[in-house]
């Protein structure tokens, strides 16, 4: 067994993370024979659904306030096992709108390591919420925590700008801590010309498009049924997708220093492959449309 | 113990200035030389003063200043003695600002008196991450069940309270409806702010949202007045009550010292607001001037003849009946202030003091120190703004020096190149000037006396004045700074 290898799936929210890194590491832990733990940071604890079959019954957080403190708790209490012998951890968190979700995610991470949870493991991936909107959200990507980010992405504007925000906080804590970023994950959306975009974003971010995953209902229909595809539908073609992109994370060897770019640079590169159009063309679009009607 | 050297020159108090400064790097300098002034003729005449005041203090100068939670809870809210005051987060705050004013209570502790009890949420991880609205309704439930007798309940918010943003407004709302008494949220978060100061201005506003205007009185006379800004330090707020008292007037409220919730709900019915600290109180008076027509006026109870002046001052806002016994009071307590100043002036006069105060007794003590033959070399604020400075200068001499926000380095810089006999400040510069073998008083807390208001207040400052310079002990010790 080789070193423990912590990595942390980011994105858009909606953008797929969850339903992306978990197809991919049940195709890690099934093909590849990784040990594995999934921390989930998201408040809403639905990171390990499709691995444990069950929205997760105890999260780090909630127990915590039940009993007392995080001291009083047990990692038996919290950790429980899935598809793939994969190990399941929520940090849950408050309603919206109330408390510090941030502080949650710290201290659940603590309690983890603290515990000696990551013991005998290959792999730990976190997955983060949406946005990194304080420093809390950005706790597994300081130092000593994921050294490997995996930013899930698709052709679509507003996932562009979040990946390159994400970079910028990469960026941040590269120096610092020594983070990587991995890869951009296009999780199609059958945009125009969209691998090809991801390709460029990829490039000018310093990075590489690990995979392109097609869309495939298949994904759908596994998650009604809470399941990965790996579990669901084995031999479909869209789980040799995700066997394929965990074949290349557990290989790779690109892990770099992000060069995040300007918001002009990101807006030209959009229009090059038009996913927006400038000022004077929309103009004349509108025009010509109004001129028809 | 020298005092042959008196104040300095302008010229010379200018370049002392200059020299402490040279002690800075050059961006510090330039920017700190601006809260240093050597009081001139002209500008005492004018009163025009130009120290820099109620800004950021520079980063790494350890600066004295305080946060506005102790604005709002220690100086405002604290002494309102028929409520609950909740340190709202972290137990630190609750315990390091218990018992820390001396702000006197009549009363029961426990039973309709609580100023001297501590009650903090203790916030936890836990309540950080869910919030902690839910267990600040517990407690104030749990409040009521333990004393029945309080009327109200104010919530001073900590810091992480305004971190994690809890509603402690909605919180409020729900609970003053549930027991039937004001729950006032207080958002006074001490990272708000640059010192105490705008602690104070929050806990105004928040006495104006809850609690002004809400009560009635039965019976109103034209004599009636509020003390504002009147802590009860050491039973300030009953050595000056008894003066306008004695002068014929009736005080509705004291606020805060030894006040309650009732006092301050009715003092909108005051015909007049006498207001001893402005900066902690002025918010409130020029509301209730706004809101109700209340006229307000600034006073100063510190040694006598600041005293008589206010109480003439006061009297001359009423008709002749109460300025003829304003001159009777005068009358009737002048021998005994006369007798006072017999006995210590020959043994404090030429002494040189040094003060640094929060926003109302570096100037407002002056005419007490010089009642007594005493000369204020050097003066400043915590947090006082441009008004304090402008109302401090002209009662300066020539050459005395005016800062603002000193650091340590500053303060002891300066107390022996001026060779001072005396420093009035705060615990945290007590014992480093006992070590230096500088007499000291303790001006914020009275160092465990007081009262230092009023005619009853001078016997006790005059007193501890001479106790703390003329000790034998000075004479004993060996410096060790």
């Amino acid at each position: 067994m080789g070193k423990l290898r912590q990595i942390a799936f980011y994105g858009k929210g909606g953008i797929g993370k969850s339903t992306t890194s978990q197809n991919t590491l049940a195709q890690l832990a099934s093909k590849f024979g990784q040990k594995i733990m999934i921390v989930g940071c998201d408040p809403k604890a639905d990171s390990t659904r499709l691995i444990l079959n069950t929205k997760a019954q105890q999260t780090v957080l909630h127990l915590a306030a039940e009993r007392g403190t995080v001291e009083d708790l047990e990692l038996e209490d919290v950790v429980g096992e899935g598809f793939g012998g994969i190990q399941c951890v929520e940090s849950g968190g408050p309603e919206p709108g109330v408390g510090c979700a941030g502080r949650g995610i710290i201290t659940s991470i603590n309690f983890l390591e603290e515990q000696g949870a990551y013991e005998g493991l290959d792999f730990v991936s976190y997955d983060v919420l949406g946005d990194v909107v304080c420093g809390g959200f950005a706790m597994p990507i300081r130092e000593n925590k994921a050294q490997e980010i995996y930013i899930v992405c698709s052709g679509e504007m507003m996932a562009m700008y979040a990946a390159n925000n994400i970079a910028r906080g990469i960026l941040k804590y590269a120096n610092s801590g020594g983070v990587r970023l991995g890869g951009l994950i296009c999780n199609s959306r059958n945009t125009d010309r969209e691998d090809e975009l991801i390709m460029e974003l990829a490039r000018r971010l310093n990075t590489q498009m690990i995979h392109f995953v097609p869309r495939n209902n298949v994904v759908q229909h596994a998650e009604l049924r809470k399941m990965t595809v790996a579990q669901y539908f084995p031999d479909h073609p869209q789980a040799k997708e995700y066997e394929t992109l965990a074949d290349k994370i557990l290989h790779n060897d690109m892990l770099t220093i992000p060069t995040p770019i300007e918001m002009e640079e990101l807006e030209d590169l959009l229009m090059e492959f038009g996913v927006i159009e400038d000022d004077e063309t929309m103009i004349k679009r509108l025009e010509a449309k109004e001129a028809r009607a | 113990m020298s005092t042959t050297e008196k104040r300095l020159s302008v010229e010379k108090g200018e370049a002392l200035i200059q020299e402490l400064l040279e002690a800075y790097p050059e961006k510090t300098r330039k920017l700190r030389a601006k809260h240093f002034e050597v009081a001139t003729e002209e500008t005492i005449e004018s009163s025009k003063c130009s120290v820099k005041s109620n800004i950021k203090s520079r980063p790494g100068v350890m600066t004295v200043r305080g946060c506005a939670y102790a604005g709002s809870k220690g100086v405002v809210w604290g002494p309102i003695k028929d409520m609950v005051h909740i340190s709202h987060g972290p137990v630190g705050c609750g315990q390091y600002s218990w018992g820390t004013r001396r702000n006197y209570q009549n009363g029961v502790l426990g039973v309709d008196a609580f100023g001297a009890m501590q009650i903090t949420s203790d916030y936890q991880e836990k309540d950080i991450v869910f919030g902690g609205d839910k267990k600040l309704e517990q407690i104030c439930r749990e409040i009521t069940e333990m004393f029945p007798l309080a009327k109200g309940i104010s919530v001073q918010s900590e810091c992480p309270v305004g971190l994690i943003g809890d509603d402690i407004e909605a919180v409020g709302k729900k609970m003053t409806k549930e027991l039937s008494m004001p729950v006032v949220p207080v958002r006074c978060e001490g990272f708000r702010g640059v010192s105490q100061s705008l602690g104070h201005h929050i806990a105004n506003d928040a006495i104006r949202d809850h609690v002004m205007g809400k009560g009635e009185i039965a019976d109103s006379t034209p004599y009636d007045v509020c003390i504002i800004g009147d802590y009860n330090i050491g039973g300030d707020a009953w050595a000056s009550r008894i003066l306008l008292e004695k002068i014929g007037l009736r005080v509705i409220a004291q606020w805060t010292g030894d006040g309650t919730l009732n006092e301050v709900s009715i003092a909108h019915h005051s015909k007049l607001n006498l207001i001893h600290c402005y900066r902690s109180m002025n918010y409130i008076c020029t509301t209730m001037e706004e809101q109700y027509g209340i006229p307000w006026m600034e006073y100063n109870f510190f040694g006598p003849s600041k005293t008589y002046e206010s109480l003439r001052n006061i009297a001359s806002r009423f008709d002749q009946t109460i300025q003829d016994n304003a001159e009777r009071v005068i009358a009737e307590y002048k021998a005994e202030m006369d007798a006072v100043i017999a006995k210590y002036r020959p043994r404090l006069a030429g002494k040189k003091v040094m003060l640094l105060i929060g926003g109302l007794r570096s100037g407002h003590t002056i005419g007490a120190y010089e009642d007594l033959g005493m000369e204020i070399v050097a003066t400043g604020f915590e947090f006082a703004h441009k008004e304090e400075y402008a109302r401090t200068i002209k009662d300066l001499e020539n050459g005395t020096i005016l800062y603002d926000d000193p650091s340590a380095f500053d303060l002891e810089f300066l107390s022996k190149r001026l060779d001072i006999d005396l420093m009035g400040s705060g615990v945290k510069e007590k014992y480093v000037y006992h070590k230096m073998g500088i007499p000291f008083r303790q001006m914020h807390s009275w160092d465990y006396s007081g009262p230092y208001h009023g005619f009853d207040g001078f016997k006790v400052f005059a007193r501890d004045m001479d106790m703390a310079i003329n000790s034998p002990v000075w004479g004993l010790m060996k410096k060790t700074v």
